[in-house]
């Protein structure tokens, strides 16, 4: 495999020629935000959280599904790109209903730590208030729509990893929703293997273990790392 | 073995003697799926095979395409709620489809939407509860020169005076009372 | 077939032809206004009168004037009846040959709507029986795919649309050869070709008025287009609302794969090339080539993040050329009168004509095929008959949910990609809309905001979330309850909504809400101001 270099952020980084910018960055100790990203699973480039600015280039780019080049100059900062995130961000709050102090998730929610990393305080937009359901009748696992943000890692993850295609998306735009087979209760979705590692994907509180209250739910990423790894490379390491 | 196995397996021996009770759709829909030799990528011409057919797409419809094209029934339950052209529930026994175009729309096709969803007593995408009229409205059907223009039961029809929709409309609403 | 077959139905179809002909339209637009039973009508009063050996009464495609259907044209007298109802009948052909029928509405076929036209693409809209094959082949059909097969290499044919500058059609206005040289070079076991026929702009109905006019024109292009790149299966992506153009489409394809011009050895060549419809099922997205082939693939039409580029990696990752259907039909006459003759007309950058829909508050509505550079305002005022019920024009909106509004000030500018690019428009599929005085700005910008909220198939943040936000913004302002401050927010969500969305759909999202900010912001800065004076307590 043929090596690449590339600048992210003034620093020279190499890369093997498959490897994405995001990828690049990271091994370098470069941190780019992003949220849809998850280890082990096909990239959606839907969050646009890390969208980097690359020379020669009027458009932005998101940086987990844009594959590195020789010569290549990536900034990932920039005062543009810190406007673009933490705008991004406040509209995902005011999607849906993000409310941390009474979230199972609340401490251990990757955006609410996007929040705090980019400094999104306040939500300056109209928060749309739409009641959700929450859905417990998996007797292992619940779902609760309110604080879903529609990242199609569970849908992907359940793919990918699982095989067993449990989730996917209803409708669209805004209306769109995660479903588990033909929409029926968890509970009743007759593909679903309760792995629970849809329920591991999850970057918000929307999958939660049954049982958890406030700031209690906590994830195992090493978990679908470990699978992952064991599946392609036929190494089974924890 | 596993539930949903199961559930596919306690379905599919009917399934797999379609037609039950003679309904011969089933057939028609079975030789249209083989016709694009059950791939995967037929999914959205299947769907509109089966519409034609059944009029709407129901749970048990869907699981029996998901399963004839070996596809999980989530993504078949996706597909269909993605395109807005196909109906999960009955639609009304006439259709009253408003243009909403660019070119409608200056020509007063909301103004028209008004005068029927007033008239009929339901939203864009009801049905009364007769189950007489559906209501439906779409993004261009391409006759912007004869704005504004709606479909009454499949007859595209030009510069629909909001009068003359009204008394279409109600003319059904009376037929079935 | 080889080329002398061809050339026998050629002549065949020409001998055959009547001395008098009763062109009767049968295009979608036409058809509602009842020109089936006007054409069964000519028929019967023919055959009544036993002039079935002199008059041929001949289904034909758009004529363009869609406003004054049914059209039924009388050659070779030229007599444009308008207007038509299937009672007339009997008094046309009474006429025949002599002055136009007394007391039927006429109209002049050399009036500028007509005069100032360029068929190019729709030489034979309105001409051939799209419904006959023999038709289109008497006007030189498919002769551009036997010059191609026997005479070029598939690169030189490449070279050939390089050379001819054209550009696509479907909005972007990428060049044509540049995209055909690309899907040639990329090495792939399989290669695809695409014809986009899922015309979604509201206010657009070129691609429809072409598919139900001269479906033969597209295959034909589709075709060359398949030999240059090297493909062997097409798709066409039609949208589920054009039930005529996916019947016509059907029909010829059936009956070029009877004629060995489509399907295994064209022309006796090694060359195969077979064509599948899919049909679309409402969603406006699927316009976006990547969400177009999620949904040929039978998926939810989301777009995936370019690149990779369809023409590396398209349809099940295979090299896969897409170009819209006026793009498809601009090739064979390309081929068949020359690079040359086709950069000769229109602008330095912007080759050839263009296909517009006039629709919207204007005296003529319908198809008009222009050359490149032809300035607005002609279009508007002297084809389009300027605004009916003497309003004046406030805006012309082309490009559609993508496009902005050009203002009447602006109407001077010759249409083509550059110019309309620099009005902050775009040049779009065709649509060409015309506001008058009494349309609010707002309103429209709201209009198109809902049509991209709706659309939007969710996936990325900015696109699902900022339309909603926007749609809500435009609400707010239009209901006289908005402040200085929402203005600054909607402005900030277009800036960010153009550039963090993933499609083409979220890019282009704000335009309709940038260009009316540009040209009518004092509406925008009336409806404020309404607020503040409403918001007063009362005295």
């Amino acid at each position: 495999m043929a090596a690449k270099t590339l600048t992210i952020d003034g620093r020279l980084v190499g890369a093997h020629e498959n490897q994405t910018v995001l990828e690049a960055a990271s091994e370098a100790g470069i941190k780019i935000p992003t949220l849809c990203h998850l280890d082990g699973i096909a990239d959606a480039g839907a969050c646009r959280l890390c969208l980097v600015e690359v020379a020669g280039s009027p458009r932005l780019h998101p940086a987990c599904v844009l594959k590195v080049a020789e010569g290549m100059e990536i900034k990932t900062q920039s005062e543009r790109l810190r406007k673009y995130r933490r705008l991004l961000l406040e509209l995902l709050f005011a999607e849906r209903n993000h409310v941390c102090a009474v979230c199972v998730a609340n401490g251990h929610c990757e955006l609410q730590d996007l929040a705090m990393d980019l400094g999104m305080d306040h939500v300056r937009y109209q928060y749309r208030f739409q009641p959700f359901a929450v859905d417990v009748t998996h007797r292992l696992f619940g779902l609760d729509h309110n604080r879903c943000v529609l990242c199609t890692r569970c849908v992907r993850v359940c793919s990918e990893v699982e095989g067993a295609h449990t989730w996917d998306m209803e409708g669209r735009g805004a209306k769109a929703r995660v479903i588990t087979d033909l929409k029926q209760p968890w509970g009743e979705a007759d593909s679903c293997t309760s792995c629970g590692k849809c329920v591991h994907g999850c970057p918000t509180g929307a999958l939660f273990f049954q049982g958890s209250t406030v700031g209690e739910m906590e994830r195992d990423r090493t978990r679908l790392e470990f699978i992952v790894t064991a599946r392609e490379k036929k190494q089974w390491i924890a | 073995m596993h539930p949903y196995v199961a559930k596919i397996k306690k379905k599919m021996p009917a399934a797999a003697q379609f037609p039950p009770s003679g309904d011969k759709r089933y057939k028609i829909l079975e030789t249209a799926m083989k016709r694009h030799q059950h791939k995967p990528d037929a999914l959205i011409e299947v769907l509109h095979t089966a519409q034609e057919l059944f009029g709407y797409l129901e749970n048990d419809l869907l699981l029996y395409v998901a399963h004839c094209l070996k596809l999980p029934p989530s993504r078949v339950f996706g597909v269909a709620t993605f395109y807005h052209f196909f109906n999960l529930k009955p639609k009304g026994k006439h259709t009253c489809v408003i243009c909403m175009g660019t070119a409608c729309y200056v020509k007063g096709a909301d103004k028209l939407l008004a005068s029927i969803e007033q008239v009929a007593g339901i939203k864009a995408g009801e049905t009364t509860a007769d189950g007489e009229v559906s209501l439906l409205t779409a993004r261009c059907i391409g006759a912007c020169g004869i704005a504004p223009a709606v479909v009454f039961d499949n007859a595209v029809t030009a510069r629909v005076l909001p009068a003359t929709a009204v008394e279409r409309v109600k003319g059904w609403m009376q037929h079935g009372s | 077939m080889v080329l002398n077959d061809l050339l026998e139905i050629k002549e065949r179809e020409r001998k055959a032809r009547k001395g008098t002909v009763l062109r009767c339209c049968v295009a979608a637009g036409c058809l509602s206004a009842n020109s089936q039973a006007v054409k069964d009508g000519l028929d019967k009063a023919v055959k009544e009168k036993g002039l079935e050996g002199q008059v041929e009464v001949r289904g034909v495609g758009c004529m363009g004037l869609c406003c004054q259907g049914p059209l039924v044209q009388e050659d070779p007298a030229e007599t444009l009846y308008v207007k038509v109802n299937p009672e007339d009948a009997p008094a046309i052909v009474d006429a025949l040959g002599k002055n136009p029928a007394p007391g039927l509405p006429t109209t002049d076929p050399h009036a500028p709507f007509f005069k100032k036209q360029m068929p190019v693409v729709l030489e034979n809209c309105g001409r051939i029986d799209p419904e006959r094959i023999e038709s289109y082949i008497a006007e030189d059909g498919y002769l551009a795919l036997h010059d191609v097969i026997l005479e070029m290499t598939p690169k030189e044919v490449v070279e050939n649309v390089v050379k001819s500058g054209l550009r696509g059609r479907g909005g972007a206005g990428y060049p044509t050869g540049l995209k055909w040289a690309t899907v040639a070079k990329t090495v792939g076991e399989r290669k695809f070709v695409i014809c986009n026929a899922d015309e979604g702009d509201p206010g657009a109905f070129m691609d429809r008025s072409v598919l139900e006019s001269d479906p033969h024109r597209v295959l034909e292009g589709m075709a060359v287009a398949a030999y240059a790149v090297g493909a062997s299966q097409g798709y066409i992506y039609v949208r589920a609302e054009y039930p005529l153009a996916i019947s016509r489409l059907q029909a010829a394809i059936r009956q070029a794969k009877q004629y060995g011009l489509l399907g295994g050895g064209i022309f006796e060549s090694p060359f195969n090339f077979n064509v599948e419809i899919r049909i679309g099922a409402g969603a406006f997205v699927c316009g976006e080539e990547t969400a177009l082939m999620s949904s040929v693939e039978g998926k939810r039409g989301s777009p995936r993040p370019r690149p990779p580029f369809p023409a590396e990696s398209g349809l099940w990752g295979n090299p896969t050329l897409i170009n819209n259907v006026e793009t498809y039909a601009n090739v064979p006459v390309i081929i068949r009168k020359g690079a040359e003759w086709f950069s000769a007309i229109g602008t330095e950058k912007s080759k050839g004509t263009k296909v517009f829909a006039l629709a919207g508050k204007i005296r003529n509505t319908g198809l008009i095929e222009v050359p490149m550079g032809v300035p607005l305002r002609e279009i508007v005022e002297e084809m389009g008959g300027g605004v009916p019920d003497g309003s004046e024009v406030k805006a012309v909106q082309t490009g559609g949910p993508s496009g902005g509004c050009i203002p009447a000030a602006a109407l001077d500018i010759p249409v083509d990609y550059e110019s309309l690019a620099k009005v902050g428009s775009i040049m779009g599929s065709g649509g060409m809309i015309v506001m008058d005085e009494d349309t609010n700005m707002v309103d429209v910008a709201r209009f198109f905001m809902e049509f991209c909220m709706d659309e939007s198939c969710g996936k990325c943040v900015p696109c699902r979330t900022g339309t909603v936000q926007m749609h809500q913004l435009l609400d707010k302002i239009i209901q006289k309850r908005g402040a200085a401050e929402d203005l600054e927010r909607l402005e900030e969500l277009c800036d960010v909504v153009k550039n963090t969305s993933l499609c083409g759909l979220g890019q282009t999202a704000p335009n309709p809400v940038l260009s009316t900010l540009r040209f009518f912001r004092h509406e925008y800065l009336e409806l404020l101001k309404q607020r503040e004076t409403g918001a007063q307590p009362p005295a």
